[in-house]
């Protein structure tokens, strides 16, 4: 069946925010989504909020929406656009939600919208899980017993007959959001209460427990004539009870025989057939005891998952893809295989390799948050890495993690692995709780003499996997060894080369990384190095092709191993290395993606080979049609310089992909490699203070008094010299990570002993803290000669909120013509002075007047996308041209965009995902996405920020205000104005007296410790729509916290500083007098709008 | 690891030769070098009677982490030449596992290389095509070494079928099946007995050189020829005994070298494949419903097709039935008006995905009467 011409014109709804649990791997399917129907010639519409993404590069999409993903913004672009279909399992639970809002309202029946891909019904079955479970019996599959509950009562009913621990899932939430397990009923009705509380249907599933048994996962895809294919089996690591997105997972399976994966397959084809996916792929999970193979089936997805992007990445089989046009009417015999180009599609990839993916969390950010990994996801990213055998996809798979674990390897102390001490009884008891570190825990019990098999029993870790993990040590005992016999000749020239080039190879055939042999051997990583090279051990590189070498293949998609052959050709001056930037991570995610692959397809246009690395499953740049080659490997060092030094490209690109590659331009530049753009002593002067700083004063650019401290007492003496308060940061700052303001030596003293541990070979930076600043960030391109603005963007939150962590707008809607232009000076003698060609980020303060600079990057910024969103201007792509020599009048962007709209960027964080979090922003980023908010008015673009960011406001109603008394002032005229609107205002007693004695009418409210019904009360009751809080010191910190818990819970809006307060007053004004209107980008840049209805 | 290992290495006719190591001894054996994709399954694939003969390269790198056991044989032990992987677990895990591979391969004589860049070795078969070759222990190829492969017979001319049947008549099932199937086999699975078994049949396996009359004599309601190794055009007994059966206007059905029998029994031509198909994963058309299959593979040989027709070449009175969507190849045929059709893959699987089970029930319809 060829794809159908009956339709023309398809909505395809994108995922909105990144946060845990959907990330970037729904701009990959996305993307792809839009590249396969605009391949087929279908006109497509995309929403989606997050200007992050590449699928909302208006260069993709014929008509690109970034607004709020819900259901009554998708409903006014359907109205406006009048597509033929909608495309719902390409954007998460977020667009399959809306998708299913749309069609129970009857909007879509309204206006002749077909469902593609997956239909209502199949929809309904395979989320609501009393339905599922149902579909289950009737096709004879097994589920949990359990029940569902919509009370806590219930709950406790059911749990009489499943009995503890029990597992609870709220229905129709993503990432397992809310759900948990329960071991008492204390903990149950915990867990139920919240469960209930989150799930759009108040509903809850209590489930036997399965915890330990193994867990599995098959992608399936289906077509219109009911053929089934299996692309991938994947096999945890960690048994069920740990969400997969947070366990180390393996494929294909490695534990199964035929006999019982030919019982899951066909268990998977009766499943997507029983609940009805009629074009599309699912996911179906499997839990297996493994006493007996007990069989049962845990969850399916009627939809893309990051799964289904992590199966993709690890056969070469794009799901999404292949999804989009068999929605389109295609049956999977008639697209070919787009990795050999030569075999149809409808086949099952064969692996002949090892693919490990590793999960990623950032506890260092959210100290307060439980870290045991539990049914509900808390990973913020993850690396897969390719190996031909398991021990070496695992090794890889940790050092991509660029945690400074450079394989396998145990932290140097035992804080950093969670262990108080290393008894056996201590270690025993952390092996039986999931957590981050426990892979590294089942080391140091192995080292301990804990045996094997009781390691897999307290872990609940398949035996041949620890197994594995045996050999590895065994391997290095035995390499140490060798390395202590053959003494300090091991690493020269005198080693005996045989005996030497046997034992490297062996223990790099293992995925031991350079680094871990040195430690092992006692000498340094660049001698291991060298005397590898100097026995010519180098690693080869081999293609994923889909068919394990059955067929030739077309794609080089390629992965390093030890073994005989390289496949690899290389494109030497021809190619463009881009490094990627691994796995997100708080601080760095899909906005550097945007960037690389924006590069990756401008370098290409101008003629040179592209050539990706990249560690990251979820993203759109690991996707190999995005670059002539794509190496998945880890963004060490070692792993790049091998790949540079077969290649022997023009040059490598460092300044796009944020942190992980700017680390590796030095030692790379060291080793002799080109780097392109911007060089690597501009980027260390923007990133050395002192180099910096005589830079700044050369151009009279005025910053904050700083200094810089390598002890507790420099950092006191410098303090005491720029004044408090202070704001003190280690040197290469990772998303803000320990940053601090400081008010006071006593604390600085403390924060200088933790900080200290973070970066020991920078010192850490201490700045003068502008208090009451407006913050603004500047984004640039220059060429080397002209340097032109691609956008000045104001901050919302004040200063001291991290840049990544506060909205902000775009053009500035407070700050003055005449600071803006000298922003704007300062930039581009900023970009003169170091040389820069390609991007530029500068951060100002401005107070009293004074426009201060506050750091320089020389590279892409997180801001990159969001401004080439708003303005139009592709910077990311235009850097590629600068970057090969062109000039940007060649490129034709010498004149800052003038914008007639407003476009606002809102931040949006992982709260409700990490219970005992406190909600308040600081200098540490803890954000994990975006949102944009376009339109004419600045109320009306940060309105719409807010409804993007869940977050909407409301029109009505009940206002809780209670602030410190540094605030009171503020806040009055801000509450005045929402009492004008017909707020009424509630406070608590500090704030409410300040506020009646300057005539705003307000009632009073207890705090929690005066009594009830207090504050806490009023928002769990629903009778609070806004809550105005910013902490009122120490003395109540709890009580603060409680309240904005009880909002986030209780999806209460919330602003914890006065700027968001009041452009939250001019958003609900906004609300309140015009009606919301949507627009794509293309007709904001000026290039057209849609054809009437029905014009089509 | 718990076995010390010694250099060995796989020698090809062209002399390229693969190094690897193993953990026990084994003489110098040659066999055709083929590989095989599955992913899962080693078990069955080394106890398969088609590999007879075949040193097998496996193109999934992590083998024998499940062990064996005593359920998953399609035979009553390995029935290949020699075992090729990159990496041979020592440990094995499974809650019906019995022991090790490497142990039971041993224990079987059965030689096996690890560690060996199995990919090198696949792309260069897929390159050149399946050969000649040898394992043998030590560093690098000797002379003696290459004078065994040199010896050693080619696939081509080779009936395999008749050293891997069996020698007497078995039956299995019950008693009052309701259809009574006599299976020749040529090197039969186990799991094929077991699906007849399953689908109402009572079996009786008989030596692959049976004459027709004996089995008339029993009054079977249908006949199944079973799958096999080496060349069909060398199991030249063979068609004469399919005619006669067909002639006797027995519904008939095949398998694998079965498939060949039949169509070289009506006049077709079997070719030699460059490097086969061995794997769980080949799309095969279902030509009258347009359907795919994923089937089971493993065949080194095909019946002769014709591109854009469904026609057999010399064998008007047979239509193909399946076509592979990977190379267009003949996958499976049927007898234009008798009750006789013959698949190349493996419907009964073991390993590999259970998609062509129908088959099974097909060749029972056709065994039962139409009223």
């Amino acid at each position: 069946m060829p794809k159908r011409t009956d339709l023309h014109r398809i909505l395809l709804i994108g995922s909105g925010p990144i946060v845990i649990g959907q990330a970037a791997e729904f701009d990959y399917s996305g993307t792809q989504a839009v590249r396969a129907l605009k391949e087929e010639g279908y006109e497509v519409v995309l929403v989606n909020s997050n200007p992050a993404t590449i699928m909302t590069d208006p260069e993709l999409a014929d008509r690109t929406y970034i607004e709020p993903v819900t259901p009554a913004w998708v409903e006014m672009i359907i109205a406006r656009e009048r597509p033929d279909a909608l495309l719902p399992t390409m954007g998460g639970q977020t667009a399959l939600n809306v998708a299913m809002a749309l069609h129970e309202s009857g909007a879509l029946a309204r206006y002749g919208v077909e469902l593609i891909g997956a239909n209502a019904r199949a929809i309904q079955m395979a989320e609501d899980r009393e339905a599922f479970a149902d579909a289950m019996r009737r096709i004879g599959l097994r589920v949990p017993v359990g029940g569902f509950a919509r009370t806590v009562e219930e709950a406790g009913g059911i749990v009489e007959t499943t009995g503890y621990p029990a597992i609870v899932r709220p229905s129709y939430t993503l990432g397992g959001t809310g759900g948990g397990i329960a071991y008492n009923r204390a903990e149950l009705e915990e867990i139920v209460r919240h469960g209930i509380a989150l799930s759009p249907m108040g509903q809850v599933l209590i489930e036997r427990s399965v915890i330990g048994w193994k867990e599995f996962e098959l992608e399936v895809m289906r077509d219109r004539k009911d053929n089934v294919v299996i692309v991938c089996s994947i096999e945890n690591l960690d048994p069920m009870g740990v969400h997969t997105g947070d366990s180390i997972t393996v494929a294909p399976a490695m534990t199964l025989t035929d006999r019982e994966y030919q019982v899951m397959r066909d268990a998977a084809i009766a499943i997507i057939r029983e609940i009805g996916v009629e074009a599309g792929g699912c996911n179906i999970q499997f839990a297996v005891n493994p006493a007996d193979g007990e069989m049962l089936v845990i969850e399916m997805n009627p939809r893309v998952s990051r799964s289904s992007a992590l199966a993709s990445k690890a056969t070469g089989f794009p799901i999404a893809r292949m999804g989009t046009k068999l929605a389109v009417g295609y049956t999977l015999d008639e697209l070919p295989n787009d990795i050999t180009k030569t075999t149809p599609a409808s086949f099952e990839p064969v692996l002949d390799y090892v693919v490990v993916k590793v999960p990623r969390f950032a506890f260092e950010k959210f100290p307060a948050a439980d870290f045991h990994l539990t049914t509900q996801m808390k990973s913020v990213g993850e690396a897969m890495a390719i190996g031909r055998t398991f021990k070496e996809a695992f090794q890889k798979g940790l050092r991509a993690l660029e945690n400074d674990r450079p394989g396998w390897q145990a932290a140097p102390l035992l804080e950093d692995d969670r262990l108080e001490n290393d008894d056996p009884a201590t270690l025993r008891a952390a092996l039986r709780q999931p957590t981050p570190e426990r892979i590294f825990q089942v080391k140091r019990a192995l080292q301990a003499g804990i045996p094997a098999a009781e390691v897999a029993q307290l872990t609940g870790y398949d035996p041949w996997f620890v197994g594995q993990m045996v050999d590895l040590l065994d391997a290095e005992r035995g390499f140490s060894a060798a390395c202590r016999r053959l003494g300090p000749d091991a690493f020269h020239a005198l080693a005996p080369a045989q005996e030497m080039a046997e034992l490297l190879r062996g223990m790099k055939r293992q995925g031991f990384s350079d680094a871990q042999l040195a430690a092992l051997s006692g000498v340094g990583e660049a001698e291991v190095r060298r005397q590898r090279h100097a026995l010519g051990i180098r690693p080869s590189y081999k293609t994923v092709d889909t068919c394990a070498g059955e067929f030739p293949s077309a794609t080089p998609y390629l992965y390093s191993t030890y073994d005989e052959e390289n496949e690899s050709v290389p494109f030497g001056r021809e190619g463009i290395v881009i490094l990627g930037s691994g796995p997100n991570r708080i601080g760095q995610g899909v906005e550097f993606d945007y960037c690389c692959v924006r590069a990756a397809l401008a370098f290409r246009e101008l003629g040179h080979r592209t050539i990706m690395i990249n560690s990251n499953p979820e993203t759109v740049s690991t996707d190999f049609d995005i670059s002539d080659k794509l190496y998945f490997e880890p963004l060490t060092f070692e792993d790049v310089l091998e790949i540079v030094e077969l290649e022997r490209p023009l040059g490598v690109v460092v300044q796009l992909g944020g942190q992980t590659p700017l680390r590796l331009t030095k030692p790379l530049e060291a080793a002799g490699v080109a780097i392109l753009g911007t060089s690597p002593d501009a980027i260390d002067t923007a990133e050395d203070r002192r180099r910096f700083e005589a830079i700044a004063r050369q151009l009279g650019i005025a910053q904050p008094p700083s200094g810089t401290a390598t002890s507790t007492d420099e950092a006191l003496a410098v303090a005491e010299r720029v004044g408090y308060p202070v704001l003190v940061r280690p040197s290469y700052v990772l998303g803000g990570r320990a940053m601090a303001i400081v008010y006071d030596a006593g604390t600085l003293r403390t924060f200088f002993a933790q900080a200290a541990r973070v970066a020991p070979e920078h010192p850490v930076l201490i700045d003068r803290f502008l208090e009451d600043a407006f913050e603004a960030d500047v984004d640039a391109i220059a060429d080397g000669e002209r340097c032109v603005i691609g956008g000045v963007m104001q901050h919302i939150e004040d200063a001291g909120i991290h840049s990544g962590d506060s909205a902000c707008v775009l053009p500035p809607y407070l700050i003055g013509e005449r600071e803006q232009d000298e922003m704007r000076r300062h930039t581009k003698a900023l970009a003169a002075a170091l040389g820069v060609v390609g991007l530029i980020n500068v951060q100002y303060a401005i107070r009293d007047g004074v426009v201060y600079c506050l750091e320089v990057n020389p590279r892409g910024s997180r801001t990159v996308p969001f401004v080439s969103k708003a303005t139009g201007v592709p910077l990311a792509k235009l850097a590629a041209g600068v970057m090969v020599g062109k000039t940007l009048v060649d490129l034709g962007f010498t004149e800052e965009v003038e914008m007639t709209y407003v476009a606002v960027k809102e931040a949006v964080f992982p709260f409700t995902k990490l219970p005992g979090v406190d909600t308040i922003l600081g200098p540490e980023m803890r954000s994990t996405g975006e949102v944009m908010g376009i339109a004419d008015s600045f109320g009306w673009a940060f309105a719409k920020a807010q409804i993007a960011a869940d977050g909407a406001l409301p029109l009505e109603g009940s206002i809780f205000v209670t602030v410190n008394d540094r605030d009171k002032p503020t806040v009055a005229p801000i509450v005045r104005r929402f009492h004008e609107m017909g707020f009424r205002l509630i406070a608590t007693e500090g704030t409410a007296r300040y506020l009646q004695k300057r005539g705003i009418p307000c009632e009073r409210v207890l705090k929690v410790w005066e009594g009830r019904p207090n504050g806490v009360d009023l928002i769990v009751s629903g009778q609070v729509q806004m809550l105005i809080n910013t902490p009122l010191g120490k003395f109540s910190q709890r009580d603060d916290y409680e309240m904005r818990r009880a909002a986030l819970t209780h999806r209460v809006a919330y602003t914890t500083t006065m700027s968001a307060a009041s452009a939250a007053c001019d958003a609900v004004i906004a609300l309140r007098s015009t009606q919301g209107e949507v627009r794509s980008l293309q007709e904001r840049h000026g290039r057209g709008a849609p054809e009437t209805a029905g014009g089509h | 690891m718990t076995s010390e290992l010694r250099p060995a290495y796989v020698l090809l006719e062209d002399d390229t030769w693969y190094r690897g190591a193993t953990g026990a001894p084994f003489d110098v054996t040659p066999g055709e070098v083929v590989f095989t994709t599955n992913l899962s399954g080693y078990q069955e694939v080394f106890t398969d009677p088609s590999y007879a003969g075949q040193v097998v390269v496996m193109t999934a790198p992590m083998i024998g982490n499940y062990g064996v056991n005593g359920e998953d044989l399609e035979s009553q032990g390995p029935m290949v030449a020699g075992v090729v992987v990159r990496e041979l677990s020592e440990r094995a895990s499974s809650w019906r596992s019995t022991g090790t591979l490497g142990a039971w391969l041993t224990e079987h004589g059965i030689p096996i290389v690890t560690g060996v860049d199995t990919r090198r070795l696949t792309r260069h078969i897929r390159e050149r095509g399946a050969m000649r070759g040898v394992v043998a222990v030590g560093d690098a190829p000797t002379d003696a070494v290459r004078a065994v492969l040199a010896a050693s017979p080619s696939m081509e001319g080779l009936d395999l079928a008749s050293r891997v049947t069996c020698t007497d008549w078995e039956t299995h099932g019950p008693e009052d099946a309701r259809f009574h199937v006599v299976a020749y086999d040529y090197g039969m699975k186990r799991n094929i007995v077991r699906l007849l078994v399953a689908a109402g049949c009572r079996v009786t396996v008989v030596p692959a050189t049976t004459p027709a009359a004996a089995v008339r004599e029993r009054k079977p309601d249908g006949v199944f020829l079973s799958n096999g190794p080496g060349d069909p055009a060398a199991v030249a007994y063979a068609p004469g005994i399919i005619r006669e059966l067909v002639g006797a206007g027995l519904p008939l059905f095949g398998i694998c070298l079965g498939h060949q029998l039949l169509g070289l029994a009506f006049g077709a031509a079997t070719v030699k494949l460059p490097y086969g198909h061995r794997g769980g994963n080949h799309p095969v058309r279902d030509e009258a419903t347009g359907k795919v299959l994923i089937t089971s593979q493993n065949h080194g040989f095909a019946v002769q097709g014709e591109e854009g027709s469904d026609a057999v070449p010399g064998a008007p009175q047979l239509v193909v039935s399946h076509r592979n969507l990977n190379d267009g190849t003949v996958e499976g045929i049927r007898h234009r008006e008798l009750p006789v059709f013959a698949v190349q893959y493996h419907p009964e699987a073991s390993p590999g995905p259970h998609d062509a089970r129908p088959h099974f029930n097909e060749f029972v319809r056709l065994m039962t009467p139409t009223s």
